[in-house]
Parts: C-alpha cells; sequence; structure tokens
C-alpha cells in the first residue's frame, strides 16, 4: 500500500482543526487509512546518515500515512484533506468544472501516427492562475512521484509532465521519431543532447536508469512539441529544461502519455483535481483538445460524473442493518458521492471524477457502511450472525490431510520428532547435493527467484530433512525426525502442468546410520496402515526389495513396493550425501508416498 | 557392631550422653561410631545432638616422646656415673636430643657441667613427661601447669572433639530395616517389599529426562484452528497444488493485469512449467468481459486484457486462489450453501527478514449463501476469533481487488497494551461471482490470517525462523507445550 508523507500542522490548517495523535489515529481508522509513522524531516536524515543527533524541539512532525492502493485522490495533502473535510462534514463536496471557453480557444495537442509504435496516448490539461509556494510546489512534485510509482506502475502504463505554459506556444504536437533526430536540453542538464546519447547519459543516473528499458529497443521514441519545435518532454524519461516549473509559474500544462488510455485519464484527473483549489478559479480546470491522427477529436480532462442507479435494499440488504434514504444520502455525501432519490427505494449516485475506485453498486454499498461505521455494526451482528449459525447438514472430512495427521501422530507415538521445512529450494539442494541428476522432467522451477534460495520447488523432502539435521549437530544423539507434508512434480494430465504428492519421510541419525531401525519404521507405518507383509510378486501387500539410489549406500537400501507399485524408498544416506549437508554423523533416511493409502 | 550398640543400648535406656565415652567403653573406634549415628540419624532412627569438646592431642614430637621417653632422660640415662665428656655424649644422642636434653636436665638442676665432664647431679629420675604424655594420650585430664609446660614445649596442641548425644528418633527400632530406593521385580514377588524401607526421595530434583516423539508447534496450532473450524461447521478445501494459473490466482478474483501484486516482485512465477494448458473457456470470456468492458452493473476496468497473462504459472500467493476453483465447481451446480475453510502453504516473493519468509501458511474461511451481509461477515470474525481467545475486535476499512467492503482486523492485545492486526475480511464483489455463475442473491464472506503469526504471539517468538523451516532447534519442538486454541 502507497504511503504519503505530510506536514502534521499543514494537514491540520488544510482539514481546519487540530487533533491529538489519538484522535487522528481513530479518524484515519474509521476512515479507512492509517498513521503509519510520526517522524520529522531532520529524523529521516539523521536516520539516512545513521546520526545520533539529539532531534529539535521545534522539527516540524512528519505523519505517514498508508492510503488503499485504489484510492489515487489520497495521494497528495490536498486530496487526503479534502476527503477528511468532507468526511467529517466541514465541508460540501466540491464540483469541478471545466473553463468555460470556445473549441477554438482550447490548446491543441496533435497526435502524429507513429506513436502508436511506442505509446499511443496523450491527454492534457491547464491550470490558469495557479498560486505555488515551497509547500504546495513539493505537494504538487509528490504526488507525479506517487502516481509514477502506482498506477502509472512506474511510468511504463502512464508518464506525467508538467509545464510552465508561459514558455511554450500552442498547439503542441505528440510524435514519434528516431532518437538521432532528437535533440534538446533535458531537466537539470546545461547542455543540449541527441536522445539516443542522452539515454547512454542516463544509464548511470540512480533514479532515471530503471525508465529507460520501456523505450530503449524502440526505432522511435515518443517526444512532444510546441509549435516553436522547443521539446516539452521524452515520455516516459524526462521532461525538456525550458518549460521547468518553478514557484513562480503559473500557468501549468500537464500532459500525460500511456500505453493505457484509462489510466491516464484517472491520473490527469488526479493531478487537476487536486491542484484545481490553488487556481485563480477555484476547481476550474481548462480543457485541451487532443486531435488524433486519424482526425477525431476529444477534449481533456474528461470531468464527467458517473451516474450509478443503487438501490436502498441493496445498500441494506448487503449491510444488514436498516438505515432510512435521507440517511444513507448524508453517509454517501461524507464519502463525496451525491446522491439523488430517484424513486422511493432508488438512488442516482454520482460519481465524481475523483473516485476512480467506483466500479459497481457494492462500492457505494461499502462507502454507506464506512460512513455508518464498522465498528457501530459489530454489537448487532454478533447476535445475528447467520454466517456461523447456518449449519451445514453434514460435513465431510477431507481423507488426504486426515490421513496425513493420522499417520504424523502414529509416527510421532513411535519416538519421532515432527519437522516443518520450506518447500523451496535450490537447485543444488534438490539434485546435485543428493548426487542426483536433473533431467528437467521432474522439478517446477521458479522463473524470477530473489536469491537461489527459492529456485525449485522440492521434488523430494530430504534436502530439507538433511538441512535440519545439518543444523542441530549439537543435538543429543540419536536424532529421530519426520515430516509429512507436499512435494511437487510436473504433471501433464494437469490443467496447470504440475501436481502436489503427500510424502512422508523420516530420519535416523546416531553413532551407527540405524537402517534397521528405518527399516522398522517402515513395518510399524504399514503395519498402522493395515497393510500386510508379503513375499516378493504379492499384490496385496507390501515387501521390499534392493534399490540401487544416488542418494544411498550401495547395498544398504530398499524401494518399497505396495499393491505392485513403488511408494518409496529407504536406505542409509550415501556418505558424500552426508559431507555435501556437512553432516558428520551416520544417518538412514526413508521418505513414501502415502496418497496410495487412501 | 557399633550399629547393634546405639539400637540396643537406646532399646532400655533413654540416652547415650557421649559418643565418644560410649565408643571408649565398647572399644569402637569413635569415627565408626560417628558414621554409623548419622546414618541412623538420617533414617530417623535417632536424634542426635552435636557435643563439642576441646581437648589436647600429641603433636609428632610429643608422639615420639611418649614412646621411648624424653630427651632429658634418654640424656640422664647416657651419662655413665663418672661422666662422659660433652663431645662423647652428643656423639651418642645425636645433636637434637642432646641439645634439648641439655636445656631440660639443667634446668630440673639434674647435671653437674663440669670443665671437662658432664656428670649426673642425682642418681635417679622420673620421666614425668613421658607420663604425662601417656595420659593425654589415653584420654585422660592432667592438670593446667602441666598443660601449659607441655604445649610451651609444643608437644601437645589443642583440638576440638566433636560427637553427639544419641536419643531414639522417630522410626526408632531395635533393628535396623533394609532400604531400597525402587519397588524391584525381585523385591515385589519375593514379598521381601513388605520389611522393605524407602529411602526418602528427593522432592527438590527432577525426574529422569524422558525420550520420545514430539509434533511440531506449527502444526498444533494449525489442528487446533482446524478443531475450531469444524466446531463452526466448516469444509475443508482440498489445497495440495501449490502451482496455479494467474487466471485463478488472480484474474478470477477481478485482480487486474496491472494489479502491483502481479509483478515480479511479489509473486514467483514459473520457468517449468510456465503456462497452463487449461481454462475453462466459457468462463475466462466471462472474466476477459468483466475486466475489460464490465457487466452486472460494474464498469470494469477498461484496459486490454490478455489471455497470455492469465495463462501464466505461478506458485500460488494465496489459499483464494484454491476458494475460486471452488466457487466455480459450486456454480456449475443447483446451487447449495457451503462452509469453508484451509490452512496451508502460499508464496511470497518477498525480501526475508525475522517476520517474513517466501513461503507461510495462510488460514482462511468462508460462507457462500443467500443473502449474507456485512453483520453476518463481523458476527462470524467476532465467532472465529473468540475462540481464539481474541474477544476485542475493531475493525478498519480497507481496499482488496476482490472483496467489497474490505475489512482489516484488528484485536487488542492485552500483552501489548495495543491493537494489533490479525487478519483481513471482506465480502467477494460481484465481478467475482457473477461470472462464475453464481445467482445474484448469492453473496461469499471471506476472511484470512496467517497461521504463523498469532503462534509467534501465542508462544513469544519474535523470530520467524526459530518457528518454521531447517534452522529451528529440535529442543525446541521438544519442549513446547501443548496448543489449548479452543478450549478455553
Amino acid at each position: 500500500m502507497p504511503t504519503v508523507s505530510v506536514g502534521r500542522d499543514r494537514l491540520f490548517a488544510a482539514i481546519g482543526k487540530t487533533y491529538t495523535q489519538e484522535e487522528f489515529e481513530d479518524l484515519c481508522f474509521s476512515f479507512g487509512i492509517e498513521l503509519d509513522d510520526v517522524t520529522t524531516e531532520k529524523a529521516i536524515v539523521r536516520k539516512e546518515k545513521h546520526l545520533e543527533e539529539e532531534a529539535d524541539e521545534d522539527e516540524e512532525v512528519i505523519y505517514k500515512i498508508e492510503i488503499p492502493a485504489n484510492r489515487y485522490d489520497l495521494l497528495c495533502l490536498e486530496g487526503l484533506a479534502q476527503a477528511l473535510r468532507v468526511f467529517c462534514g466541514f465541508q460540501e463536496i466540491p464540483t469541478y468544472k471545466l473553463a468555460d471557453i470556445s473549441k477554438d480557444a482550447m490548446l491543441k495537442m496533435h497526435v502524429k501516427p507513429e506513436t502508436s509504435l511506442i505509446r499511443p496516448f496523450v491527454v492534457c490539461a491547464v491550470l490558469r492562475g495557479l498560486t505555488f509556494d515551497k509547500a504546495r510546489y513539493n505537494s504538487f512534485i509528490d504526488l507525479q512521484d506517487k502516481l509514477h510509482q502506482n498506477i502509472c506502475r512506474r511510468r511504463t502504463l502512464v508518464a506525467i509532465g508538467t509545464h510552465d505554459l508561459d514558455k511554450l506556444e500552442g498547439p503542441f504536437t505528440y510524435e514519434a521519431l528516431p532518437p538521432t533526430s532528437i535533440n534538446f536540453t533535458p531537466l537539470k542538464q546545461e547542455r543540449s543532447f541527441r536522445a539516443d546519447d542522452l539515454m547512454e547519459f542516463y544509464k548511470s543516473d540512480l533514479k532515471l536508469k530503471k525508465f529507460l528499458h520501456i523505450i530503449e529497443d524502440s526505432p522511435v521514441y515518443p517526444v512532444l512539441y510546441d509549435s516553436k519545435r522547443t521539446v516539452l518532454s521524452l515520455p516516459p524519461i524526462i521532461n525538456g529544461a525550458h518549460s521547468a516549473i518553478t514557484l513562480e509559474t503559473k500557468n501549468v500544462f500537464i500532459e500525460c502519455t500511456a500505453t493505457d488510455l484509462t489510466k491516464a485519464k484517472i491520473v490527469l484527473n488526479t493531478m487537476v483535481t487536486a491542484f484545481s483549489e490553488y487556481c485563480e478559479n477555484k476547481f476550474v480546470i481548462e480543457p485541451v483538445e487532443v486531435i488524433s491522427s486519424d482526425g477525431k477529436s476529444h477534449i481533456y480532462p474528461d470531468l464527467s460524473v458517473y451516474d450509478m442507479e443503487v438501490s436502498l435494499a441493496y445498500i441494506t440488504g448487503l449491510i444488514g442493518v436498516s438505515l432510512e434514504a435521507e440517511q444513507v444520502t448524508k453517509f454517501l455525501n461524507r464519502m463525496q458521492l451525491h446522491a439523488k432519490q430517484s424513486t422511493s427505494d432508488n438512488f442516482v449516485v454520482s460519481v465524481p471524477p475523483t473516485r476512480s475506485d467506483v466500479l459497481h453498486p457494492c462500492d457505494v454499498m461499502e462507502d454507506v457502511a464506512i460512513a455508518y461505521g464498522f465498528n457501530a455494526i459489530k454489537d448487532q451482528a454478533i447476535v445475528d450472525n447467520k454466517g456461523s449459525k447456518r449449519l451445514a447438514a453434514s460435513l465431510a472430512l477431507l481423507p488426504l490431510n486426515e490421513l496425513s495427521d493420522l499417520i504424523r501422530k502414529e509416527v510421532a507415538l513411535i519416538g519421532f520428532t515432527e519437522v516443518l521445512t520450506f518447500i523451496l529450494c535450490s537447485k543444488k539442494e534438490n539434485f546435485a547435493m543428493l548426487n542426483r541428476q536433473d533431467d528437467k522432467s521432474k522439478a517446477v522451477i521458479i522463473g524470477n527467484p530473489r536469491s537461489s534460495d527459492f529456485e525449485a520447488v522440492r521434488t523430494s523432502l530430504m534436502p530439507g530433512i538433511l538441512k535440519t539435521v545439518a543444523h542441530n549437530k549439537d543435538h543429543p544423539k540419536p536424532i529421530k525426525i519426520f515430516e509429512v507434508g507436499d512435494i511437487a512434480i510436473l504433471e501433464d494430465k494437469n490443467d496447470v502442468g504440475a501436481k502436489n504428492l503427500r510424502q512422508l519421510a523420516a530420519l535416523y541419525c546416531g553413532a551407527n546410520a540405524g537402517f534397521e531401525i528405518i527399516h522398522g519404521l517402515v513395518d510399524r507405518v504399514m503395519e498402522k496402515n493395515g497393510i500386510t507383509f508379503v513375499s516378493p510378486g504379492d499384490k496385496s501387500g507390501y515387501y521390499i526389495e534392493r534399490s540401487d539410489e544416488p542418494e544411498f549406500l550401495a547395498g544398504r537400501q530398499a524401494r518399497i513396493i505396495y499393491q505392485g507399485k513403488q511408494v518409496g524408498t529407504f536406505g542409509i544416506v550415501h556418505p558424500e550425501v552426508l559431507n555435501n549437508f556437512d553432516i558428520p554423523d551416520p544417518c538412514s533416511f526413508v521418505e513414501l508416498n502415502i496418497e496410495s493409502f487412501l | 557392631m557399633a550399629e547393634e550398640a546405639v539400637l540396643g543400648y537406646l532399646e532400655n535406656n533413654y540416652e547415650i550422653r557421649d559418643s565418644g565415652e560410649f565408643a571408649a567403653e565398647r572399644g569402637v573406634d569413635h569415627n565408626e561410631m560417628v558414621n554409623v549415628i548419622k546414618s541412623l540419624h538420617g533414617f530417623r532412627y535417632v536424634d542426635a545432638e552435636d557435643i563439642k569438646r576441646e581437648t589436647w592431642v600429641l603433636t609428632d614430637e610429643g608422639n615420639i616422646y611418649a614412646n621411648v621417653g624424653s630427651p632429658e632422660v634418654q640424656l640422664m640415662l647416657a651419662i655413665p656415673p663418672e661422666g662422659i665428656s660433652r663431645d662423647e655424649l652428643q656423639k651418642k644422642l645425636g645433636p637434637t636430643v642432646f641439645k634439648i636434653g641439655c636445656a631440660q636436665a639443667a634446668k630440673n638442676k639434674w647435671l653437674e657441667m663440669g670443665k671437662q665432664l658432664i656428670s649426673r647431679k642425682v642418681e635417679h629420675v622420673e620421666d614425668r613427661v613421658k607420663d604425662l604424655l601417656l595420659q593425654i594420650q589415653q584420654g585422660q585430664g592432667i592438670g593446667l601447669d602441666d598443660i601449659k609446660a607441655l604445649k610451651a614445649r609444643k608437644l601437645i596442641v589443642p583440638q576440638t572433639w566433636k560427637g553427639y548425644s544419641v536419643k531414639k528418633g522417630p522410626s526408632y527400632a531395635p533393628k535396623r530395616k533394609k532400604v531400597v530406593t525402587d519397588l524391584t521385580r525381585d523385591n515385589f514377588q519375593s514379598g521381601e517389599w513388605k520389611e522393605l524401607e524407602f529411602k526418602e526421595y528427593n522432592y527438590s530434583a527432577k525426574g529422569q529426562p524422558l525420550e520420545g516423539g514430539h509434533l511440531h508447534p506449527l502444526l498444533k496450532v494449525r489442528c487446533q484452528i482446524k478443531q475450531i473450524f469444524l466446531c463452526m461447521g466448516f469444509e475443508e478445501m482440498p489445497t495440495n497444488n501449490y502451482v496455479e494459473s494467474s487466471f485463478w490466482n488472480f484474474d478470477s478474483l477481478f485482480q487486474p493485469q496491472q494489479h502491483p501484486a502481479r509483478d515480479s516482485h511479489d509473486t514467483f512465477f514459473l520457468d517449468a512449467p510456465s503456462t497452463t494448458k487449461e481454462l475453462p473457456e466459457d468462463y475466462v470470456n466471462r472474466v476477459k468481459q468483466i475486466h475489460e468492458s464490465g457487466g452486472y452493473e460494474s464498469r470494469g476496468y477498461a484496459y486490454d486484457w490478455k489471455r497470455e497473462e492469465a495463462n501464466k504459472n505461478l506458485l500460488r500467493t494465496h489459499t483464494t486462489a484454491v476458494s475460486s476453483r471452488m466457487l466455480y465447481q459450486l456454480a456449475q451446480k443447483s446451487f447449495s450453501p457451503k462452509k469453508y475453510f484451509s490452512i496451508d502453504r502460499v508464496f511470497r516473493n518477498e525480501a526475508v527478514d525475522r517476520t517474513h519468509l517466501a513461503e507461510f501458511h495462510q488460514i482462511e474461511g468462508l460462507v457462500c449463501d443467500r443473502g449474507l451481509t456485512l453483520c453476518d461477515l463481523i458476527g462470524v470474525l467476532h465467532d472465529f476469533f473468540s475462540r481464539l481467545g481474541m474477544t476485542k475486535l475493531k475493525f478498519k476499512p480497507a481496499y482488496n481487488p476482490y472483496t467489497e467492503p474490505s475489512m482489516e482486523i484488528f484485536s487488542y492485545h492485552e500483552g501489548f497494551k495495543k491493537w494489533v492486526e490479525v487478519g483481513n475480511s471482506g465480502m467477494f464483489r460481484p465481478e467475482m461471482l457473477r461470472p462464475m455463475g453464481l445467482p445474484e442473491d448469492v453473496q461469499v464472506i471471506a476472511w484470512g490470517l496467517s497461521l504463523e503469526r498469532p503462534t509467534m504471539i501465542m508462544y513469544g517468538i519474535d523470530n520467524i525462523r526459530d518457528l518454521f523451516g531447517h534452522k529451528v532447534d529440535l529442543g525446541l519442538i521438544k519442549k513446547n507445550p501443548i496448543c489449548r486454541l479452543g478450549i478455553e
């Protein structure tokens, strides 16, 4: 979940009320955000530099607040304060409007067809008569960062460029050109770069290098020009230096280029709605006409509200609390949703451009429940609780899990101690260290492991058990441990191409390998499953025969045959394998599949 | 012999006043007597009280003189009637005896020290020193002046003598019974046990450590939580499929394809088997539609849904992938309500630390029925968590792509004196349920939590690797107490 850092005093000033930390935590909790950390700018710096200075009394307190991942409107102080003002009833829901200008007077953005090769969409808007101060300016930059990190998926889906409109001259063009034909001075640089050289230059830039891959291999790069061929930006990498916004900027031109038009619109709406409160005409945004290569015209931003029909019965029926229509209207208003009663039992709910998270009437229902208070529902809920009271007619136990538990208890009763090891392991542990070859036909292999510990899904319980012994060298001997758990193997017949197998493994480790003890355990497990010991070839029970597995010592190992099929093996662990796992004492090990006993 | 003497004497007498005298009278060594008394006292045959006496014993030198006589007497006996020269006398006696003997004899005025010869002044001398020493050796008292003189000559030193006065004890018997530590086959079958006395047991020591089998702590908790679900009428879902398709893990749950959880930073995607081969095509189309353009009153996410993304295999990131399969199966038959649970392993491609591992166990419960409400969800959560000992709950609005409303569950921890997050819950979205084919009035309420976190809180473990995995100390598994969840 994203976290926003806001100055506490500025936030309280914006909300219009001062809270104690506890009061504010309660407010956050009921609204569905969380005060994650309380710190100061200097404390953050101290932490980064590992300094141990005393904190000054007058340091500005910073609140780090966790925001739900679908509430982009809360990713800056402006949006957050507004949502809380409305939630607390300090403010009416704002209405966002487009400036009343003729289509001819609108700024224009012409889209060239080549952009479809790399980043086909662009949406734009203008904020006029904006007043920045240091804090607002920082918040404006931070919001772009947060949006880039979250909904924009690190600029792959959408990239935002903001410009000082007074330094540019429309109409604008959105083009896609070979890198060698793009030249401009990027933000924070003194000289002009050719686009391909610039990409090379940014390979050593810690912040920007992670975005290069988005366009690097494309024959054409997306680029925005004004009418004088001044480069606005090379999205999604960097803006031009020429139109950089400053504290003095009054008129801001915002462009969002994208591979996903829906998200571009949401991002643009989030930017303009949050900062239009600082405009000369509050909540008024100047539109821009975007003209596609095929001549189609679209006016952005799209601030239209989405009307959703929701019935009172639907809302109360899902929450389980009876509510009057007027109450519901009031609750919805507190969540920034306008609701008009259309018939006695129906509302038309207007979803504003800030609330892209509202997709379905169930989202409206949730907002009513939040405004009513989840915890206000609690007392009644405990009494009504249909969820628990409804009894299923008859329950069936899950055979595999029940059998597993029964076998676990039997093996513990025999005197073995249960361990619980990881399913993920390295390829080396799963194969080479067990003297096994990887013929690529068995193991589930992970494509993006963070470290070698997570390369494969175990195809046997053996590596985990041997690692346990290695980590318990000082434990008094003999060590007798077991595990019942799943392995996974490739299986063509299954939809996903793999299946789990439920295995039992046990190990004995002492002054001698205890082969007969592990053999005895096999007999006991069979006996407890009601399986008789039969002579070789007889399919009515189980027998053992000599085996030749690389993880066991030759001549001291056997396969277990049950109903004519091999269900497991046991033997003295091969001394090389013991060495591989750094185990100084001899061990015997058994592993068998228990699904065949079902 | 000493033991019979003590017990026999006390049979008819009130007290042995002094063990020293008692031993001497019977010609028994006092040390042996002391051991017997201590042993009889230990078994409470007798009560013994310490007595102490200051006595004198001979030094090594004193012992020699008690044997061979004092140096002055030796000296006198060595002087012939005619007298003897100094050198010759010293040669006869040795320098030590000569020196001491001369000094003492001179002091007693026994000698005539001539220029040439030493001769006797008196005819007869008595060896009083030897006599005194012998008296002390035999334990007889001597006069104070004599003691002083012998002490000055370093022939005797003081010694504290310890002994006992002895009376009958609470378990007195004229003859000691045999004591044993255990009932054995021999003494039981022979009937000898009736005569036996059991040695006093050491109640402050622990018993003998036992070897045996043990179940794993985390799985003991799993077992109790399973019991709780069964008591609440929930059925267990089969979760033995770690490999899952993105479709069942994400898409079917209305989790958009650009959702951060679908990043390789969070999820283990697979090289083998890399893609899924088979999905229910009708249903896949309905899922595609709900993502792209909505339906069932939803606006959808309005993006291009890609089949290749849905086909990508992964290690399931939550057991909800199984819930999704179960609900889909349920929707293919005429509807009947269900209560399901599972507790099994899930995988996250996250950085590992003291509280996070790349794999952990997820507990999940869900109820699927017509007309369920948020009230029912809160009610069932209250029921479930109370059985885990968490009665003080509160709920925070949260976001989850497949539930609406979504609630984080917080429980007040009396030990920590604060609210701690204990799980997540919600009502499954219509965008998830309707494409499966479930009727419109069917709701699903569900919740989930990890098995590790409550276990760590319960057992006070602060590093997850001490609980789970190959680095766990076997000794701790053996010592871990039973899990009482659900019974208190």
